[in-house]
Order: C-alpha cells, then sequence, then structure tokens
C-alpha cells in the first residue's frame, strides 16, 4: 500500500527547511508540517548566522553539500563581518547579523516553491509505527498522514516551558503553544527523553536607545559570502552597536539574584554554558563588572533590538531595572523579555550517525531534539537527516560525514557517540584536524560529495573542477617557475620587508615566506588572471604546506580504523575477551566503525583490539 | 593493512641466554640494516628471505652496542605475514633497550602488547581456530600493563609529566578561548609568555629524556630485595626465582658476598631481583662494605623479600632486621618448613609485633616446595597496587614513554618555530596539542574535552 508521502518532516525550523527541501530535491514526495506557517526558520535567539567557534564553518559545509543557509542570510543579512583574520586561515569566522523578518520569508518562499514538496500547517500529536517501523504521524485533530520515513525536528517545543521569573507556563516559545502528546509518544514508543534548557534576552526599541552613548560596530567593507553560489558584492549595511554593563548592573543583580529562577530552582535542565544568562556570569565570575552588550538591529521592517549579552529569565521588573543600569540603555523600553525555555531531548545514544533513530526505523531527528543548540547546528543536522530520510526512501546508501571531513561530521560522531549532558554547540577546538576543516575550503571538501548525492547541479560542478584545477595550476607554475638571488631579486625582497635570498630558488619557496602575498610575485613573472578565492587556496596551500600534510598523515592513519565497518547484527554479549563494561556500551551505542568505536568512553585499546579480531573472523567466514 | 612498522623486546625482559628484538612492517629491513653491520658484503636489504647474518648492531656514531644474529624473514613468509627482522643478542636488559630505543629512533614504533600476533592473525597468518588464542593473549598481556599503568599513575613520573601539562593546558586554553570567542574581549595571550612557558617546558622534557638515558635507572623492573640473615635460603629463593643456579649456593655462612641482580620475569611483571650479601654485623671488610651496600638496597627497594628460617630459633641479628623492616613493603618467607619447627610461624611474628594483619607471609621449603604460592603472593601485591613504585623512570613501559617524550619535544621545537615565523596560533596550537597528546600517552588521559572543560571553568565567556 502507498504512503502518503516518502519523507514527513515535523517541524519548520532551521533543521526542518533543510531537511524538507534536501529530501525533496532528491525526489521524495515530501511534507513539511509546521505548527505555525508565520513562523518558518524563525531566529529565536540571536538575529545572527555563522559566527566564530566554527559556526560559520557549518555554514559553508551545508552550502558546499547543497543546503540552503547560506544562501538565505546572503539575501538577507543587515551586515556582514569576518572575525579572527589574525589567527590562521582556519579559524577565520563569518558573522552575519540577520533581517529575521526577510529571512523567514525568504526561506518560506524557497520551501513553498520547491518541487515535490508540501507545506502545511498543523500539530503533530502521536508517531504512528508498525513493527518497530514508522509510518506516519498523527495530528491533534486526528488527521493521520501516512509516510515511508519521519525527520523529527521539532526545536525547543517538546513539552517545552516558558519561565520568566517565578512564572511558568507552556510553551515553545514565548507566544507559541508547547508539543506535549509528542513527547509522550516519543515515551511510548521507549524512546528516553531527558530536559535540557535555554534562554534569551530582552528585545528593546530602537528609539528608545541612546546611540550617543554607545559604540558602532559597522560591517565590512570587503565582499563577504557564506554561499559559494552568491555573487561578491559590497551591499549597504546596517551598524551594530555595543555598551557595557557598570558596577550598579552587578549590584541590581547580587540584590535581586533570590529571584533568578536558576537561583531559585524555577528553571530546571542544564542550560548551555556558551550562552549564560547575565545572571550566571555575575554569579560566577563576580569580580567583572564591565560585561559586554551588543546591540543587534533584527530587521529593516522592525524597531527591536536584541541586547546580545544579557539573557536572562529574571522578572520582568528586574529585566527593566538591570537595563537602566547600562550606559546607552537608561530609558531603554522592553518589546519582548528575556525569558528561559525548558523542553524535551532525546538522548543522543538511542540515534545513528545516520540521526536514523535504533528504537524506531525510518524515524530520524534534528536539530535541539537532538540535544544541539543553535541554528546551524541544527541546520546541518537536518540536511543529513533528509538526505539519509531521502536515501532511505531510496534504497541508497547512508550518508555519515567523517570527523576528518567536516565538522558536521565532527557535530554528529560527538552526539552519538559521546553524548552531551549540555545544549552542544560547536566550537573549533572539538575537531581533531582544524587545519583542514577551514571554512574557506568547505567546497573543495565537500562539493563532489553534494555533487554525487544530487543536490548540486552539473553547472555549480563544473565550477568547482575548474576552481581545483585552477588551484592545481597554479602550485604546479610556482614549484616550476625558478628564481635567482641576482641583485635586483636580493633588492626586491629586502625593500618588501622579506629575508635575504642566497641561492637559487623557486617561486613556491619565496611565496611561503609568511610576510609576502601572492600579488607580490608579478615581479618576478607574469602572474596569471585568477579568481581571487583561487589565490586564497594558493597562498594557504603553500604557506602552510608543511602543517597541513601533517594533519593530512594524521587523517589517513585516522581512516584505518574508521573504515573498518561493524555489521549491524554483530552481538557483543556473545564475544569472549570483551569487558563487561565494553560490551555494554558496544550494545548501547551501536558504532557502526571500529574507529567510533574506540572513542566509546569505557571501551579500552584492549576491546578494539579484540574487536578487530573478531571482525577479521567473521570475513573469514563469509570468504 | 598496516603502514607503519612495529618494533619490540619479544623475550621477557630478564630471562637468560639471548635476547630477541623483533622488526615487523614495510620499513622492518630498512630499519635493520642502518643499525646492523653484517660480517658478509651484502646489506640486510639484499638479502632473501630467511636469511641469518652474524654481524654487530651500532648506533648512529658507530659505537658497537652489541654482536648479534640478524634474521631477515619476507613478507608474507613470517610470523606476522609482513617483512621482519629478528635481531638475537646477549640479552642485558640496558643492551636490549638501547637496540630497540635506536630503533624507535629510525622510525619503527613500539609494538603494543600482543601486536605482533595481532597482526599475524589479521594478516591472514593464523587459523581461524586460533582467534581465541590470539584473544587470549592481547586480553592478559594489556591487562597485565594496565595494572602496572594504574601504579605509574601514582609515580613521580606521573607527576612531573602533569605538571608539564598542566602548563601546556593553560597555553592552549588561552589560545582556544581567543579562537572559539574572539568576540568576548579575552585579553589575548602575549606571545612572549608563551615563549617562556615553552621553553622552560622544552627543557624539562629535554631533562627527563636525559634522565631516561641515564645508566643509573636504565634497568627496569620492580626493585626487589632478598633479605634475611645468612643462610636461611636467600641464595637457593634466587636460584629457584631464576630457575638456574648462578648464585653460589653453600652451607657455610657469608659466601654470597656481592650483590647479585638478575631481572625475572613474573607473568609480565618485571622483577629486578637483588641478593645480598648478608646482612649481619660482620668483621671481614669486603664483607661489610656489601653489608652496607644492601642496607642501602633496602631503602631503595620497592618490596622485600625476607627470608626467615624456622628451623633455627630467631636470633638477634633476625629481631633487628624485622625491626628495620616494619615500614617496608614486604613479604615474609618462612623457609625450611620440611624441617622441625622452633618457633610458631606467622602468629609468632604478628603477637610479637614484627607484621600487622597486611604483610603477606608465605610458609615454603625452598629445597622442595613449588614456588607458586609465592609468586601469586607478589603477583597479587603488585596489581593490587600495594607496591607503589616510587623513582624517576617508569616500569615495562619506559621505552614508550621515552618515545613519547620525544614526539612531544619535537612538536613543541615545532610550536616554537611556528611562532618565531610570526605565524598565527592556531598553526602554534597544532604544535601544543600534539605535545600534550603525547605526554597524555604517557598519563592515559584524553585531551579535548578537557581543554572545553577548562575554557568554561576559567573564562566568563559566552552571551
Amino acid at each position: 500500500m502507498g504512503k502518503d508521502y516518502a519523507v514527513i518532516v515535523v517541524g519548520g525550523g532551521h533543521a526542518g527547511c533543510e531537511a524538507a527541501l534536501a529530501a525533496a530535491r532528491l525526489g521524495c514526495k515530501t511534507l513539511m508540517i509546521t505548527m505555525n506557517l508565520d513562523t518558518i526558520a524563525q531566529l529565536s535567539c540571536n538575529p545572527a548566522i555563522g559566527g566564530p567557534a566554527a559556526k560559520s564553518h557549518l555554514v559553508r559545509e551545508i552550502d558546499a553539500l547543497g543546503g540552503e543557509m547560506g544562501k538565505v542570510i546572503d539575501q538577507t543579512y543587515l551586515n556582514i563581518r569576518m572575525l579572527n583574520l589574525s589567527r590562521g586561515p582556519a579559524v577565520h569566522a563569518l558573522r552575519a547579523q540577520a533581517d529575521k523578518v526577510k529571512y523567514r520569508a525568504v526561506m518560506t518562499m524557497t520551501l513553498e516553491s520547491q518541487p515535490n514538496l508540501t507545506v502545511r500547517q498543523g500539530m503533530v500529536s502521536k508517531l504512528l509505527y508498525e513493527d518497530g517501523a514508522i509510518c506516519g504521524v498523527q495530528l491533534n485533530t486526528g488527521t493521520k498522514i501516512t509516510g515511508e520515513t519521519v525527520v523529527l525536528a521539532t526545536g525547543t517545543f517538546l513539552r517545552g516551558v516558558v519561565v520568566i521569573g517565578d512564572v511558568r507556563y507552556p510553551g515553545g516559545r514565548q507566544g507559541e503553544p508547547s508539543a506535549d502528546d509528542l513527547s509522550q509518544s516519543l515515551v511510548d514508543a521507549g524512546l528516553r527523553l531527558a530536559r535540557f534548557q535555554t534562554a534569551t534576552p530582552p528585545r528593546v526599541h530602537a528609539d528608545s536607545v541612546d546611540y550617543g552613548k554607545l559604540t558602532c560596530q559597522p560591517g565590512s567593507k570587503k565582499p563577504l559570502r557564506f554561499s559559494f553560489d552568491t555573487p561578491l558584492v559590497v551591499r549597504e549595511q546596517i551598524p551594530c552597536w555595543y555598551t557595557r554593563t557598570t558596577p550598579d548592573t552587578i549590584r541590581v543583580i547580587q540584590k535581586n539574584i533570590e529571584l533568578s529562577p536558576i537561583q531559585s530552582g524555577t528553571v530546571q535542565g542544564k542550560g548551555p554554558r556558551y550562552c549564560p544568562s547575565i545572571d550566571r556570569k555575575v554569579m560566577r565570575f563576580p569580580d567583572k563588572v564591565d560585561h559586554q552588550i551588543f546591540l543587534e538591529p533584527e530587521g529593516e521592517y522592525t524597531k527591536e533590538l536584541y541586547c546580545l549579552g544579557l539573557t536572562t529569565s529574571m522578572p520582568e521588573h528586574i529585566q527593566a531595572k538591570i537595563l537602566q543600569t547600562i550606559p546607552g540603555l537608561e530609558n531603554a523600553q522592553i518589546m519582548r523579555s528575556g525569558y528561559a525555555v525548558e523542553y524535551d531531548y532525546i538522548l543522543p545514544d538511542q540515534t545513528y550517525p545516520t540521526l536514523e533513530s535504533k528504537v524506531i526505523k525510518g524515524l530520524f531527528t534534528a536539530g535541539q531534539i537532538n540535544g544541539t543548540s543553535g541554528y546551524e547546528e541544527a541546520a546541518a543536522q537536518g540536511l543529513i537527516a533528509g538526505i539519509n530520510a531521502a536515501h532511505k526512501v531510496l534504497g541508497r546508501p547512508p550518508l555519515i560525514l567523517s570527523r576528518s571531513q567536516a565538522y558536521i561530521g565532527v557535530l554528529i560522531d560527538d552526539l552519538v557517540t559521546k553524548g552531551t549532558d549540555e545544549p552542544y554547540r560547536m566550537m573549533t577546538s572539538r575537531a581533531e584536524y582544524r587545519l583542514i576543516l577551514r571554512q574557506d575550503n568547505a567546497d573543495l571538501r565537500l562539493r563532489e560529495l553534494g555533487y554525487k548525492i544530487g543536490l548540486i547541479d552539473e553547472q555549480r560542478y563544473q565550477k568547482l573542477k575548474a576552481k581545483r584545477a585552477a588551484i592545481q595550476n597554479t602550485l604546479k607554475w610556482l614549484r616550476e617557475t625558478p628564481v635567482s638571488p641576482t641583485k635586483e631579486v636580493r633588492d626586491y625582497l629586502i625593500q618588501l620587508g622579506s629575508g635575504d635570498l642566497k641561492k637559487a630558488v623557486t617561486l613556491h619557496e619565496i611565496l611561503q615566506r609568511p610576510e609576502l602575498k601572492f600579488g607580490d610575485l608579478e615581479f618576478f613573472a607574469p602572474l596569471p588572471e585568477l579568481d581571487p578565492e583561487v589565490i586564497e587556496q594558493v597562498e594557504i596551500e603553500c604557506k602552510f604546506k608543511g602543517y597541513i600534510e601533517r594533519q593530512l598523515k594524521q587523517i589517513e592513519e585516522f581512516n584505518k580504523m574508521e573504515d573498518i565497518s561493524i555489521p549491524d547484527d554483530i552481538d557483543y554479549f556473545q564475544i569472549k575477551g570483551l569487558r563487561s563494561e565494553a560490551k555494554e556500551r558496544l550494545t548501547a551505542i551501536r558504532p557502526t566503525s571500529v574507529g567510533q568505536a574506540a572513542r566509546i568512553s569505557g571501551v579500552s585499546p584492549a576491546d578494539i583490539n579484540v574487536l578487530l579480531v573478531i571482525l577479521k573472523g567473521e570475513n573469514h567466514v563469509s570468504a | 593493512m598496516f603502514s607503519d612498522t612495529i618494533a619490540a623486546i619479544s623475550t621477557a625482559l630478564g630471562e637468560a641466554g639471548i635476547g630477541i628484538i623483533r622488526i615487523s612492517g614495510n620499513e622492518a629491513i630498512n630499519i635493520a640494516d642502518q643499525v646492523f653491520r653484517g660480517k658478509g658484503k651484502k646489506q640486510l636489504t639484499e638479502l632473501p628471505g630467511f636469511t641469518v647474518r652474524y654481524g654487530k648492531i651500532v648506533d648512529s656514531e658507530g659505537t658497537t652496542i652489541d654482536e648479534a644474529l640478524a634474521l631477515v624473514m619476507r613478507a608474507p613468509n613470517s610470523y606476522t605475514g609482513e617483512d621482519v627482522v629478528e635481531f638475537q643478542c646477549h640479552g642485558g636488559v640496558v643492551v636490549m633497550q638501547k637496540i630497540l630505543d635506536l630503533l624507535l629512533s629510525l622510525g619503527a614504533r613500539l609494538a603494543e602488547p600482543g601486536e605482533f600476533t595481532k597482526r599475524a592473525f589479521l594478516n591472514g597468518r593464523m587459523d581461524l581456530s586460533q582467534a581465541e588464542a590470539v584473544i587470549d593473549i592481547i586480553r592478559s598481556k594489556t591487562d597485565r600493563s594496565l595494572g602496572v599503568a594504574v601504579q605509574q599513575l601514582e609515580g613521580s613520573l606521573s607527576r612531573r609529566i602533569q605538571s608539564l601539562r598542566e602548563k601546556l593546558y593553560d597555553l592552549i586554553v588561552q589560545v582556544e578561548v581567543a579562537i572559539d570567542f574572539p568576540e568576548d574581549d579575552i585579553p589575548e595571550i602575549g606571545l612572549e609568555t608563551m615563549k617562556t612557558v615553552l621553553l622552560d617546558v622544552l627543557a624539562e622534557i629535554t631533562k627527563l629524556i636525559e634522565t631516561a638515558d641515564n645508566g643509573k635507572v636504565l634497568r627496569e623492573g620492580i626493585k626487589t630485595v632478598i633479605t634475611g640473615k645468612p643462610n636461611v635460603g636467600k641464595s637457593s629463593l634466587l636460584n629457584r626465582l631464576l630457575d638456574e643456579n648462578r648464585a653460589l649456593v653453600t652451607d657455610i655462612p657469608g659466601t654470597t658476598r656481592d650483590i647479585i641482580e638478575e631481572v625475572l620475569n613474573i607473568n609480565g611483571i618485571p622483577l629486578r631481583l637483588i641478593d645480598t650479601a648478608g646482612i649481619r654485623d660482620s668483621e671481614d671488610r669486603v664483607e661489610q662494605l656489601g653489608v652496607q651496600r644492601a642496607l642501602e638496597l633496602v631503602d631503595e627497594a620497592d618490596l622485600i623479600l625476607h627470608v626467615l628460617d624456622i628451623s633455627r630459633e630467631l636470633e638477634s641479628e633476625d629481631i633487628q632486621l624485622l625491626t628495620k623492616l616494619k615500614e617496608r613493603k614486604r613479604i615474609l618467607i618462612i623457609n625450611k618448613v620440611d624441617l622441625p619447627r622452633q618457633w610458631d610461624s606467622r602468629s609468632y611474628l604478628l603477637s610479637s609485633g614484627y607484621i600487622d594483619e597486611q604483610v603477606p607471609v608465605v610458609e615454603i621449603s625452598l629445597t622442595e616446595d613449588k614456588l607458586d604460592p609465592l609468586l601469586d603472593c607478589i603477583v597479587g601485591l603488585i596489581m593490587g597496587g600495594l607496591v607503589q613504585i616510587e623513582r624517576e623512570n617508569a616500569i615495562i613501559t619506559r621505552s614508550r614513554h621515552k618515545h613519547a617524550l620525544a614526539e612531544a619535544k619535537q612538536d613543541l621545537e615545532q610550536a616554537l618555530e611556528t611562532l618565531d615565523q610570526g605565524l598565527p596560533i592556531d598553526l602554534i596550537s597544532i604544535g601544543l596539542n600534539g605535545a600534550l597528546e603525547h605526554l597524555g600517552e604517557i598519563t592515559g588521559e584524553t585531551v579535548r574535552e578537557n581543554i572545553i572543560e577548562r575554557i568554561f571553568a576559567q573564562f566568563c565567556i559566552g552571551k
């Protein structure tokens, strides 16, 4: 009996949007169902996309694989900047301030225009499954919709509770209802859930702010973009502003600390340490008084200003008092209060690296329901869940990105292998091979894969091939072009502030000097006409050659264990020689490769050796 | 399947006669060739499989370390199925370690416990029915070395490594927080400060590596001293333990004047066994020197095997010794239980306060009984963590540690170079993280989560 849909995506946030688009673009009849069509791709917290700690890397990787986030933010940013320029190419971070109204609109239009994709409003209250396999969803109106696969991307809505001061009421976001029945349906299906919480700061009216007391932070004058397909242009930009808290701010918070839901225990569930509320910061670091507060415009068609750095769920009247102590915000008028939200997530050890559930076949999960935090983290999982749901329907092998291939790989592997005891956020420090996983080379790393999957079209793939060829040819040319230490050459190098040249070298060696740029080579030979992004790659490949090669070699070693797959039906309790803790952990996590098995806590190197022997034995049998 | 070349001493430490060092992998013959000067004209690399050559093993300066036979086996016709070279040498612990260190410095990696067997299996050199036996080997070897590794955690080497790691953590956390939280106005770490710390850590690592080379601590194993007044059976014990007659055994008191030292392997745990000249008041000058040295050895020992003779009444010397050893980790061996007993064994020692309940007592006839109860007792004490090993160098895994230290040193030198070249901090972090990971191999700790924990603990970050 045919199902209504091949893929049903529940939720219209950043994970849901990517999942729905990917599945539909891969030719699957897809439904995206959301509680409110007006809040698709809502930026519920900070109106910004990208940023440091590998968030911009995630957006670039999503784009390289054929996802949508980068394209939408490129069309809708208010300002854009590149951060971390002095700290090395691998950690450059692109951050854009989003127009949240436009962002929503552009994403909504993209979804509604997508062939194979139906978008509709409705509240899912129940999962439908048979014999441990998903077969659809039921709405709170009683309507049943059948599907071969379901992607849950419910964000903070599962039994969501909004907290302000001592007030608690059900809600997935301020002003929106929570999804309580669906949580119960997950529990009934045998899934283990836990609680996390997260919070957001107050928004104030732009006209109530004294800009004379704020510092302006303009956007970049250089052309910047997230998507490899967006033309490089400089757009007119709206600046952000910043100010600082004062000793008075700290006093107000300290005096009223008993009213903080974190202190009083009104809010439960662990919150993210990298987004601490201002009350928590004051409690933990009482000596710091001048916390930076960024004021970020939320859009061209709204006067709301987001007060980044003032996250709190303290009572509304205290929030007002806090604002009064901050230069520039003395008379600020609150439009929305800060609040915390508590929600259910699925303990991620119940999920495969494909983002398919171990408990219900055909059920995929993405975003905050998996215990992560952040739009980019959510979108990345949505893309993978959407691709894998589609692949399951189409009978194709699942997509699992490696830790050595993408931050997306690091993110999902961390989640499903190690779990997380706080809302998980990406950080570059979580990656072993940071120098390889750069945001500038995301296309070179992943676009071909996107093409093979079918989310990158032929034209874009040809563009990638041309770029790759140009980089290789230029590097070859540099290696083959000799430079002699003539007087002119030596004078030129000294004049550039570079060192003297004693013997004949190649242009490649000249460019390896940290102080020299590709353009400086004009002196030695006529330079080929090249795209700036090609030049960027040539410079990085040349200047950091030794470091890059070292990491590539480490990756080669790393991949050996990753490449040994473990059959799904292996019974660890039948393996003599594994310690009982290892048997239990391996049975719970069900790693797909020996490499993943080795990262599980409680599994020792000796257990891995035993596993290798057993796997080899099985090959003997099958051979 | 395996690209790296592994090496290890394949005969147990301390086993007498010859010692075998085995090298296996793609580069095995090349690496072996660099240290071997054969009598014939041909290089090892030119030899066919199953060839034996006599020659010398030399270090990088050309100094001879030992004479050796080199056996060349070529893939797939070898134990592991890979290219294999085996050096058979004279087998002293010091010499074997030197040769192994040399091979490691040339690019071989120290084999993990059971790794040769594992490779043999994975390369199809063993029958499937042997899989379980292979697992047992891997299991037993690693578990034992893990037991000792846990002990080392309490040792002074670990503490020194730990303090170095703390310094590196401090640097890395500051670098990482700058990279991942650039908007959180955290003061950037000064490059000069970083350089000072780096040089400091580098100097300490260099010093540690030098200590590892120092002959004084080269002999490894749990320093075990056999004590007891003359003729209670100390040499018999030693000989039984070594299963061969190396020391003189007579019934004339005082014939074992020199300190005899052997390395013995009990279930994979190397004991550095020292037989003292009978500790007694003596007027013989030669013997006196021996006695004095013996008393020093008792002070340095990790474990004392104290032998008493139950067929003779305890004398004042026995009492003095028992009192002297009161604070030491020891096993009391009551010998000659085949003869008529003159005193009441364990209960007497307990009631007289010479031992407490914790001190193991083994009754045995060293001339007639099997040693198993004693061996079990020794292993039990060590595995139970009751014998503390307090010294700068590790026990079994010294080569591994030295290797890890050398790698850490290389990483730090690279970090310094990167810093001096004015390259960005992300690139400096590669060397820093590498060094931290290599030091972590010694203490067995992971790095990545710790860094993130520390960032959150130390800095007020996030919005």
